[in-house]
């Protein structure tokens, strides 16, 4: 029987926290790839202390809903799941290689296959350029366009930053936006400074966070100047300084988000059938004009 | 257990031996050895050894009677249609509820299936056994196939016709009804006595009453199963606050080797029944129990949450300052206000104090009027610098 767990952080103040993890979760569920999909959270129930003794099959996957590696990925799920003889070094990582490591869960005394977070995976950069397509809602968005990916940077994490330029490097590698910039809340070059950092007269805004919440919502439309106020909420697109922003919210809540949480687990070997196909197509509905 | 309906000794509805549990019996002998018989309540039934060009008879063993032998397919199809009450009970655990331990346990404590006979249970099905779990209420019946079918809503809607009550089949649709409570206020523990009521889970069967169940208080039945096993995994206050990191690391400076009342305290704010269903099993350590009382929740809390934790945190910086003597002149009258508010505050009725309820010392008049009076401009309680060196 094969398992899917999906672990992310989820909120004590926000509902919108958890949201795109349970609807990746659904979308998942309905593939039919997985007898069973659990979610988990560090915030919200069941706690990552308690997810995998709600598991009943024994070939069970752990894929963490976070942008980057780093403190999350490596410390805190592998200890509150408490996997036997975690060492970071499973991963034998650079910052964004981790795929997979297969170790005991003392929990329920099994095997679990611990993955890499869906931030890193190649499949992710698909998702930023789906993300533009919907905001815009041009399935061929890109002549004319600049694409800006947003993230921490490193003063949170440094393997946060590298996340973003290694997405922005593969997209701008396809030629298909004619700019395209890795940008940060917290260092240089900072999202505030938006405009001065391309020349098109468009620009799409993807945060590469899995959720909406604080940052998506209120810092990043201030600190850009969509709006004064984030409570007053923004239209898409916005002008600021002559250059129309199409502000995407959270890359995380796109649909084919699933698509990267199932190639996560198939790189660790679970068998998927056709549900990596099924993902793809139903996903795509989503950003139909 | 509260709201718990024994089973009763009406009579036992008349059960029809479905097609699919028959099956599932011829299956279930083609696999076993001769020697090892397939036992249902009250008789126990066996493949007889057959040659490859004879149909396998069956033999009978009916408890404190004479066997019965050499039974063809349709004999034995008659012999168990007239035991199909004990035939569709082991159907109904072993092929449709599975082995999964909580879910089995779980569904079997709802009918005390481990307690009582086929018979009472059957009977007492046919008029619907219920359990309370939590705020929920579960209500099991069964077919005249013998199948179990079941009902879960609010306790609070226990008498609500179920025309009245919006109507669910999927357990995920759960997740909508745990989000928000009837303010529409975010709800970051869904064990807290919140549960908004008005809906109604119907005819659903047992692998989704389970997944309705865990929805709505996850990972719940897990821990009562291995609690029921003997073994629950407790960890307590000392190694969990000692597990931290990040931000949360703070929080194991809280002890200081002078006690553990400050545990107490979060205790009594956190994990009182009236802010969480689950009793608390956790303690201070492994040697040292608290003071303040677990609760009675019919599921255990195995140690301290997130939300704990969280507030925890808080409560560190705030309880590193120490005491200081500040002087206010206040009538009596106001200094029992002062108590009143914390009081409908922390008991959260603040909101429900009526509009002109004067007498009330939290009601909203009173309390701006207390302001207007003894607040300055700063908002600072009778002038009173929280900071003496602040004062002017």
């Amino acid at each position: 029987m094969q398992s899917l767990v999906i672990v992310a952080h989820g909120s004590h103040l926000n509902p919108d926290s958890s949201a795109p993890t349970y609807a990746h979760a659904d979308t998942i569920r309905a593939a039919g790839a997985f007898d069973e999909v659990r979610t988990g959270f560090w915030k919200e129930e069941p706690h990552f202390r308690e997810v995998l003794r709600t598991v009943e099959g024994d070939d069970v996957y752990v894929v963490p809903l976070f942008v980057s590696e780093g403190y999350f990925t490596e410390q805190v799920i592998p200890r509150e799941l408490r996997l036997d003889d975690w060492d970071v070094a499973e991963w034998d990582s650079d910052g964004l290689s981790a795929d997979q490591a297969t170790l005991v869960a003392e929990d329920i005394e099994r095997e679990v296959h611990y993955c890499g977070p869906v931030g890193t995976h190649e499949a992710m950069t698909d998702v930023i350029v789906r993300r533009a397509e919907s905001v815009t809602g041009d399935p061929d968005v890109g002549d004319g366009v600049g694409l800006a990916v947003v993230g921490h940077g490193t003063e949170r994490n440094e393997n946060s930053a590298k996340a973003v330029e290694y997405h922005a490097d593969r997209i701008r590698d396809r030629d298909r936006f004619d700019e395209v910039r890795a940008l940060y809340m917290d260092e240089d070059p900072e999202v505030d400074d938006l405009p001065d950092f391309f020349e098109s007269e468009d620009v799409v805004l993807v945060p590469l966070f899995i959720a909406d919440g604080y940052h998506t919502q209120e810092d990043i439309p201030e600190d850009v100047g969509l709006c004064d106020d984030y409570t007053e909420g923004y239209d898409v697109p916005t002008v600021v300084d002559d250059t129309r922003v199409w502000y995407a919210g959270a890359v995380g809540t796109e649909p084919l988000m699933a698509d990267v949480v199932l190639e996560r687990a198939a790189d660790a070997g679970a068998d998927l059938g056709g549900a990596l196909e099924d993902v793809r197509q139903t996903t795509r509905v989503a950003t139909g004009d | 257990m509260g709201d718990t309906t024994a089973p009763s000794s009406t009579s036992v509805p008349a059960i029809e031996l479905p097609s699919e549990a028959f099956d599932a019996v011829l299956d279930e002998l083609a696999t076993r050895d001769p020697d090892e018989p397939l036992r249902f309540e009250g008789v126990t039934v066996e493949a007889e050894a057959s040659d490859d060009d004879v149909a396998t008879t069956y033999r009978l063993d009916p408890a404190g009677k004479e066997p019965q032998t050499g039974l063809s397919e349709a004999a034995l199809h008659e012999a168990l249609d007239a035991r199909a009450s004990a035939v569709t009970d082991w159907y109904a655990f072993e092929h449709v509820v599975g082995e999964f331990g909580p879910r089995r346990a779980f569904l079997r404590w709802i009918e005390d299936a481990d307690g009582e006979t086929v018979a009472s249970r059957y009977a007492a099905l046919a008029e619907g056994i219920t359990r309370a779990w939590g705020e929920l209420r579960i209500t099991a019946t069964v077919t005249d196939r013998g199948a179990r079918r079941y009902d879960v809503r609010h306790v609070d809607d226990a008498g609500t016709p179920v025309e009245d009550l919006d109507r669910y089949d999927d357990p995920l649709e759960a997740r909508e009804l745990v989000t928000t409570d009837a303010a529409g206020r975010y709800r970051p523990l869904k064990t807290a006595p919140t549960l908004r009521d008005g809906w109604a889970f119907t005819d659903l069967g047992p692998k989704a009453v389970y997944e309705t169940v865990e929805t709505i208080y996850p990972a719940t039945v897990p821990n009562w199963h291995r609690e029921r096993e003997g073994d629950l995994d407790v960890s307590h206050w000392r190694e969990t606050m000692a597990r931290q990191s990040g931000i949360y690391g703070v929080v194991k400076t809280w002890d200081r080797g002078e006690g553990y009342e400050h545990v107490n305290w979060v205790a009594e704010a956190c994990c009182a029944d009236s802010q969480c269903l689950k009793r608390r099993e956790w303690e201070y350590d492994e040697e040292t129990d608290l003071d303040v009382d677990g609760g009675d929740g019919v599921f255990p809390c195995r140690e301290p949450c997130s939300l704990v934790v969280s507030a925890a945190r808080k409560w560190t910086r705030l309880e590193s300052e120490q005491p200081r003597s500040y002087t206010f002149d206040l009538t009596p009258s106001e200094k029992e206000q002062l108590e009143a508010i914390v009081d409908a505050v922390a008991d959260g009725r603040a909101a429900e104090i009526r509009e002109a309820d004067v007498k009330d010392g939290a009601n909203r008049l009173r309390a701006r009027f207390l302001r207007a009076k003894r607040f300055d401009d700063d908002g600072t309680l009778c002038g009173v610098a929280t900071d003496p060196d602040d004062a002017e």
